[in-house]
């Protein structure tokens, strides 16, 4: 059996390549993106330590499917955010979305 | 490599290409290409191989190629995934591979590999053409490695869906292909035409797609099992039979059956949920060609005859399924009739072929409904690839005029094309006189002859009646698409210069037309005069037929349906020539009738009925009542009220008490505070995110410290 420290490698990266998306990325869509995949690599947390835990218990794979919901909800709110920015600044760049800026 | 192993590859290489040129050749179009046609071909050469063998074994029916594994644990069982090619699933693999290893070759010639980027052209909007040496030619697509990746993408679907041995594993390659469509209809995104018919295909199949989940929910709770080979079982039917499921007094398996036949009616673009499929007639034609022929529209047929043995347990959903089909046959043929744009009435002619595959298989004629699906696709294939080649000829006539008002998908601009494209006129009437129905050398004749037979020979003498007249409007469709398009003299100086394709959308034609005639000899019914004998059994009764437990029987020979199917046919293809030899405009075309010309106001009510209460809904219900009556109500409520509590605070108790003896010391404090916050409100989304990482970094650190080394 592959070990679970792999499994906390590989999500340890991907949160890792989503978090510097979603800190260098200009483009708001590719800042979700970022954010989605940091949440999906506490996905894969949740999942392998599931597995090699107690496989009798649900809650890792229950709180995964919770974390996919909360994060359908967000990207579906994120995005319409970005749609309504899109159409009032016309613009994606989070950087000229300053106007709470004093 | 055992045959099982080979089947499970067979989807790969088309996702693997998806991804490759996704991912890394997307800047380079000749290596996109090559990757996505290597990956068709990996996948044509699995499932040859995969065919040849299944032909090779006897008894193949009892002993089909199958192989699972466990997937996802549910409580106590397992959601298995696998393969399972049986006698129906090696036909409809080897017609499957054809078609999409063709499509993908003419889709090279089709988006002018090799010609010159264009003046104007743009990324979502067709090419414009090229200037060269003060010529306009053709121009190159320039979304072109975007074309092969989706085009790779619908073909893994297709795929997978074919070879899976379950409803789940069918469910997920299904939706893959309602996404591949979406895209691919909504290929050039730019035009708002392109743009509103991919959602509509996308919300039209999604209609069904929910219901078709349902059916699987349904039958994953009686059952607790959706494999195939599993559901059918004389044991399990019986229970799905017996047990009642309390709607319309249906038992288990015709609800069940039902609402999967709704998913089909939704992705075969059956009535009513016909309307989206002409309209897809937007994408590139060999979107077109792929999804009215090789996979999309085959896949729903193909879903309905897999589940045939469930369906056929219900009396009331077997006669459900057959008057859809008759009905959708002849409805969609008299449309085809009235439309003047070339792709149109090829798209109509679908609708109304599938109705045929639809109302076989609810008369029970399963072989014949397997048949007509195989041998449709071959020529529908063709016929797509054709009309994509005609209009490729006609836009290089508009190139050389100038003149860019003519439309190069009318049909009255064309005429005279038969000496301008030879090959494309050959092949786009052996694929025509197939779709027709002309007897003996075409395929076509042979499995609408069967599905006639069938009809005549168990008595179903409606849906019998209502095919022969579709089939006679077919024929009759059919020619003066041909006439109009290729006899003649050419109506328009565009038609004059119009011009052959290159090889690769020449090759595919050929090559699909030599199917759309010999693939019809395969299943020659045992008892036809002079012929039967000759070809001494019908391969394809006994070899697809052998997929059911009980080998459906063919029907007995009766001269009355191969008399009824000869004269509509011929009848047809005659009237058609003979009405249409001399139309010189669409003035003189008598069949202009617009009730037929607007499909029967289908989108128009739809429009009144579903799209307009919709908005309807959101304009006055949720926006105007629930937004702005209540909920913004609520909250002009306690607008006010929290007003009144402030003002009575500042009068009663701030001005008079706070200022008086506290002064203005608490303030200053929050102002200085502010004034030297405020340098880190920097309005910046992703500063805030660093700030915060930090923060956790420090409390994270904080918390490790305390609970492990303290």
């Amino acid at each position: 059996m592959i070990p679970l420290s792999w499994y906390l490698t590989f999500a340890a990266a991907l949160f890792s390549i989503g978090l510097f998306g979603a800190l260098s990325r200009r483009n708001m869509v590719a800042i979700l993106l970022g954010v989605e995949l940091m949440l999906n690599a506490v996905n894969v947390n949740l999942v392998a330590f599931w597995r090699y835990g107690d496989v009798a218990q649900m809650a890792g794979q229950v709180f995964a499917i919770i974390v996919f919901a909360v994060a359908a909800a967000e990207v579906a709110v994120g995005l319409a955010l970005v749609i309504s920015v899109y159409r009032r600044h016309n613009t994606v760049i989070a950087e000229e979305l300053d106007l709470m800026k004093w | 490599m055992t045959t099982e192993n080979l089947i499970w590859l067979i989807p790969l290489p088309p996702l693997i290409s998806f991804a490759l040129i996704v991912l890394f050749t997307n800047k380079n179009k000749a290596l996109s290409h090559t990757v996505a046609i290597s990956a068709a071909f990996l996948s044509w050469l699995g499932a040859m191989i995969v065919f040849v063998r299944a032909l090779g074994v006897e008894h193949f029916g009892e002993h089909p190629f199958a192989s699972s594994i466990n997937w996802l644990p549910t409580g106590d069982t397992w959601l298995k995934v696998g393969v399972l090619i049986d006698p129906l699933g090696a036909a409809v693999l080897f017609f499957v591979a054809w078609t999409i290893l063709m499509i993908f070759l003419y889709s090279v010639g089709y988006h002018n590999f090799g010609q010159p980027a264009g003046d104007h052209d743009h990324a979502g909007l067709p090419p414009h053409g090229a200037t060269v040496h003060g010529h306009t030619v053709l121009s190159v697509e320039p979304m072109y490695s975007r074309f092969f990746a989706f085009i790779s993408l619908f073909a893994f679907g297709m795929f997978t869906l074919v070879v899976s041995d379950s409803l789940l594993t069918l469910f997920v390659g299904w939706e893959i292909m309602g996404l591949c469509s979406y895209l691919l209809i909504g290929f050039w995104y730019a035009k708002p035409s392109a743009r509103a018919a991919g959602i509509k295909a996308f919300m039209t199949t999604r209609i069904g797609d929910v219901f078709m989940l349902l059916g699987i929910a349904f039958l994953y709770s009686v059952t607790g099992t959706l494999s195939f080979r599993e559901i059918f079982t004389e044991e399990i039917l019986h229970t799905l039979a017996s047990v009642p499921s309390g709607v319309f007094g249906l038992s288990a398996a015709g609800l069940i059956g039902l609402l999967l036949f709704i998913g089909t009616v939704g992705k075969s673009a059956q009535f009513p949920l016909h309307v989206w499929l002409p309209d897809a007639m937007e994408g590139p034609t060999p979107v077109s060609a792929m999804i009215h022929a090789a996979t999309m529209v085959s896949a729903g047929v193909y879903a309905v005859i897999r589940m045939f043995p469930l369906l056929s347990m219900d009396e009331k959903t077997m006669t459900v399924v057959a008057f859809i089909g008759a009905f959708t046959a002849i409805f969609a043929a008299t449309i085809a009739v009235a439309q003047n744009d070339i792709k149109r009435v090829l798209a109509y002619s679908t609708i109304s072929q599938l109705g045929f595959m639809i109302a076989a298989l609810g008369i029970g004629a399963y072989v014949a409904a397997a048949f007509h699906l195989i041998t449709h696709a071959f020529f529908k294939a063709l016929l797509f690839l054709g009309s994509g080649s005609v209009i490729h000829g006609m836009e290089h006539g508009v190139f050389h005029t100038g003149n860019h008002k003519v439309d190069p998908q009318d049909m009255f601009n064309m005429g005279g094309l038969k000496d301008k494209m030879p090959i494309t006129f050959w092949t786009f009437l052996i694929g025509g006189f197939a779709l027709s129905g002309f007897p003996l050398v075409t395929a076509g004749f042979w499995s609408k002859d069967e599905i006639l037979a069938d009809a005549w020979g168990h008595h179903h003498y409606i849906v019998f009646a209502t095919l022969a007249i579709a089939a006679f409007f077919t024929a009759f469709y059919t020619m003066r698409q041909i006439t109009l398009t290729f006899l003649g003299s050419p109506r328009t100086e565009e038609a004059k210069h119009a011009h052959e394709t290159p090889w690769t959308m020449t090759t595919p034609l050929v090559v699909l037309a030599f199917f759309a005639v010999t693939y019809g000899w395969v299943g020659i019914p045992e008892h036809f005069p002079v012929l039967g004998p000759l070809v001494n059994n019908n391969w394809f009764h006994d070899f697809v037929g052998h997929t059911l437990e009980h080998v459906p029987e063919a029907p007995e020979f009766s001269w009355i349906p191969l008399l009824t199917s000869l004269v509509v046919a011929l009848g047809g293809l005659g009237l058609g020539w003979f009405v249409y030899k001399d139309v010189k405009s669409v003035e003189q075309d008598k069949f202009q009738i617009s009730f037929l010309k607007n499909k029967y106001y289908f989108d128009e009510l739809y429009e009144v009925v579903f799209i307009n209460p919709a908005y309807w809904v959101a304009e006055n219900v949720i926006y105007k009542f629930m937004d702005q009556g209540v909920i913004d109500g609520v909250l002009h409520i306690f607008g006010p009220v929290t007003d009144k509590i402030g003002s009575a605070i500042r009068n009663y108790f701030d001005v008079p008490v706070v200022n008086q003896f506290i002064g203005d010391g608490s303030a200053e404090v929050a102002w200085w505070f502010g004034k030297n916050l405020r340098p880190i409100q920097t309005g910046r989304i992703q500063q805030y995110f660093i700030l915060s990482l930090v923060v956790i970094f420090v409390v994270g650190g904080l918390l490790y410290y305390i609970l492990t080394l303290a």
